[in-house]
């Protein structure tokens, strides 16, 4: 008996098998079926704390052994970051925060209405959304922050007066473009998550497509793009760090201002460096917990 | 036809002096162009690979009887998974490269051993590796526990069952997200300018340093070759991810 | 204790006073069983009575607290045993997942000859055909387990475990988790193999089967062989109240 079969196809494995008779165990990405965009989050509360202590330790064994040998010490670096610390975090930090903040809502606002506009009957509309979220979704961040910061105007003029638009609110336009992009489908991915029941059960009681949309359709899925929604501030806030490259203030720009005045002994890298991902790592981990937790609880339960 | 092609980016630059595209009629500026392409695309290449041996390794040392051996996989994975690559990057080659031994060449220039393009492949390897842990391993443990008894009935050694019968099963079924996290290396790449690795978006950055008038062609091209370069590889996954859908697996 | 002077007028598989326990839970509180070479053994018994436990035990996929296992005089559990010395003489069938998905039927019946015994391929290659033959999937062999039914999976999965020339073989549930369309064929290439003189000791839930092929029955609940008699004995006249209430359930 031939097989017309595509080259390196298994059935059961590259490809639906022709049995019902199971072939392979299914694979569980995660807890829910829509885990892919939370895997982020997941990943990052399974930590235990001893563990990344204790790796850190092993990490900087190499380094300290090295610093033991040269004249600036150890103590006197962190001596340093101590007298640094509060400059960093109240000016550096707090500005990757206030980024975040804003990047997240105006990539939200914009990702809903992307997302609304991929689900649309009009077929340019849906063209158009879909064009716009595949390309924002599969370019690098920085090349969009770069080209953001370039061609953005750096005054507006309204009527007769101007508006200076400062560095980092560009930094926000050029990192809400990947956001509203990754947002779009993950509005886009909950509304086609709701069973089509609904959508023929509002039909018959003559909703029409809007009504259905707001009363009935994004209600449901509203508890059910938080996880992801909060997964991607997670990954945003992670990804500030780089508007330092564009010279925007934040705390990896001014970690390194804070090391030129101390006349920028290579000691000083490892503490404000790592320091720097401590902070990180303080910041989110506390969200990824949250994300966990409310996943959990809005587990959808048909 | 290459001259034509020339003569007219030649004249766009002159009545339009915001939009010159030198480095299409300037063979230097062009050289400058495609040594970064070029540097992009090793580096993208050459740390997938390693990442996904990263993976595989990882994967199996998870399988570990060993609890040291466990945990120090698991460190490793969170460390690299809830830090900023950028700033993984910066402690890699600030941090960490000073203390590398340096040798001597020609007895004045004290070069490292590890190069700033040494330690981007480094740190963006391990980068992607700490994820390719994560999906290798669900992906061994959808290999059914029978088929694994079924294999060690039959007299295969812990050895031969990870490498004839887990490993191509969990691959296979571990493509979409591997494919998903391979794409996001290539886009993370560009991250390597931070510490002057010759990527394409250092190069075309330095064009414009230097041709202020170029900022625009350049910024153009640039966002141009990315979609491109990331479009191929994705529709590429896309097309290969379909010849291998798994029964029970998305939707 | 090994030894090495076993001769067929003694059982084949001897079971003595096995105990065995997951963490705090005893599953097998003491049983014993000997096999004659030959003979046909079906165990039947509730769920969570042991009998698949047991079989296990024999090929050492479990461990055993206390007691002995012998084949053929090796002892099972015997730390310094050499596994594969062991797997050559025993082999098992699993209620699902058995074949390898990726490779074909006749890859994965050829593999563990070639991989294990290091045989060489071509002569792999003949015998293997000639099994595939024997369980009746000729012109299956470049089929994949996706492509074939339930029931050819298992007969592929005979066909496997015969090739590595076995002297005893296990089957632990095989058509539990079958189509009743499908169960028969498996089946009947049991009953092929038992009438050419090869030792099975079957875990089933087959009746009608087990009174068909069996030389003798044992009734396992909660971790002991409360009663066994040859399959006549046992079905017309089982004398514990036990087995007899067992009996009116099932049939």
């Amino acid at each position: 008996m031939s097989m017309s079969r595509a080259k390196g196809a298994i059935p059961g494995v590259t490809g639906a098998a022709k049995t019902d008779f199971a072939v392979l165990l299914p694979y569980r990405a995660g807890p829910s079926g829509a885990a892919q965009s939370l895997l982020f989050s997941r990943w990052m509360t399974s930590a235990q704390p001893w563990v990344l202590v204790s790796l850190l330790g092993i990490a900087l064994l190499w380094p300290v052994t090295a610093m033991a040998q040269s004249n600036y010490s150890l103590t006197q670096a962190t001596d340093a970051l101590w007298r640094w610390m509060p400059f960093l975090v109240v000016g550096g930090f707090s500005q990757n925060i206030l980024i975040s903040f804003m990047t997240m809502a105006i990539g939200t606002l914009g990702g809903v209405l992307l997302g609304l506009w991929q689900v649309s009957k009009l077929t340019p509309l849906r063209r158009f959304a879909w064009f716009i979220t595949q390309l924002f979704r599969n370019s690098p961040w920085l090349v969009l922050l770069f080209i953001v910061m370039l061609a953005f105007p750096f005054e507006i003029k309204i009527g007769s007066t101007i508006i200076a638009i400062p560095d980092w609110m560009k930094a926000v336009f050029g990192l809400s473009l990947p956001i509203m992009a990754n947002i779009s489908e993950i509005v886009r991915g909950a509304i086609q998550s709701v069973p089509t029941g609904q959508w023929e059960a509002a039909e018959s009681l003559a909703y029409s497509r809007s009504q259905t949309m707001w009363r009935i359709i994004l209600p449901q899925c509203f508890k059910r793009m938080i996880p992801p929604w909060m997964n991607w501030y997670a990954i945003l806030t992670m990804a500030t760090p780089l508007v330092s490259l564009l010279g925007v203030e934040e705390i990896v720009t001014l970690s390194r201002q804070a090391m030129e005045a101390e006349d920028n002994h290579p000691e000083l890298l490892m503490p404000f460096y790592g320091f720097a991902l401590v902070i990180f790592f303080a910041y989110c981990y506390p969200i990824a917990r949250i994300t966990i937790a409310l996943e959990r609880k809005f587990q959808v339960k048909l | 036809m290459l001259e034509a092609f020339q003569t007219f980016f030649r004249e766009l630059a002159d009545t339009y002096p915001k939009w010159n595209f030198i480095f299409f009629y300037d063979p230097s500026q062009w050289d400058r162009v495609i040594s970064g392409l070029w540097v992009t695309i090793q580096l993208s290449v050459v740390c997938v690979i390693l990442s996904v041996l990263i993976g595989v390794g990882g994967a199996w040392l998870q399988g570990s009887p060993l609890r040291l051996v466990r945990n120090f996989v698991a460190g490793y994975i969170q460390f690299f998974r809830n830090t900023p690559p950028l700033i993984q990057l910066l402690f890699f080659y600030f941090a960490l490269g000073q203390f590398t031994p340096t040798y001597s060449p020609d007895g004045w220039l004290e070069v490292p051993i590890i190069s700033n393009v040494g330690w981007a492949i480094i740190s963006l390897s391990f980068f992607a590796g700490a994820f390719n842990v994560e999906i290798f391993r669900s992906g061994i443990e959808s290999v059914p526990e029978s088929t694994i008894e079924a294999a060690e009935s039959l007299g295969m050694s812990r050895l031969q069952i990870y490498i004839y019968v887990v490993m191509p099963l969990a691959f296979r079924v571990s493509l979409p997200a591997l494919n998903n996290n391979l794409v996001n290396l290539v886009k993370t790449t560009t991250q390597a300018l931070a510490i002057a690795v010759p990527e394409l978006l250092y190069e075309m950055v330095s064009i414009y340093n230097d041709y202020s008038t170029a900022q625009n062609a350049s910024m153009l091209v640039l966002f141009v070759v990315y979609i491109v370069l990331v479009g191929i590889l994705v529709l590429g996954m896309n097309r290969w991810e379909r010849s291998m859908k798994i029964p029970g697996y998305g939707s | 204790m090994t030894d090495t002077t076993w001769t067929s007028d003694q059982p084949i598989v001897s079971i003595n006073d096995v105990h065995k326990s997951f963490g705090e839970l005893e599953v097998l509180k003491g049983v014993s069983l000997d096999v004659m070479k030959g003979e046909v053994i079906c165990i039947i018994g509730p769920s969570g009575s042991g009998k698949s436990t047991l079989i296990r035990c024999i090929n050492a996929l479990n461990d055993i607290q206390a007691g002995s296992i012998k084949v053929e005089g090796l002892e099972v559990h015997d730390p310094h045993l050499n596994k594969l010395e062991l797997r050559k003489k025993v082999g098992m069938v699993f209620q699902q997942y058995n074949l390898f998905p990726h490779k074909t039927a006749l890859e994965n019946v050829m593999m563990a000859p070639v991989l294990v015994l290091k045989e060489n391929k071509a002569d792999v290659e003949k015998r293997a055909r000639a099994l595939i033959k024997k369980v009746r999937l000729e012109g299956k062999e470049s089929s994949y387990p996706g492509e074939l039914s339930g029931g050819q999976q298992q007969r592929v999965a005979i066909a496997r475990a015969l090739a590595m020339r076995p002297d005893v073989m296990l089957f632990d549930e095989v058509t539990a988790a079958l189509d009743p369309e499908t169960v028969k064929e498996v089946l009947v290439t049991i009953k092929d193999l038992a009438q050419e003189g090869m030792t099975c000791i079957l875990v089933t839930h087959e009746m009608g089967f087990a009174r068909e092929i069996a030389d003798h029955i044992y009734f396992t609940d909660r971790g002991v062989i409360v009663e066994h008699g040859p399959p006549a004995s046992f079905f017309e006249s089982a004398k514990d109240p036990r087995t007899r209430e067992f009996l009116s359930q099932i049939l």
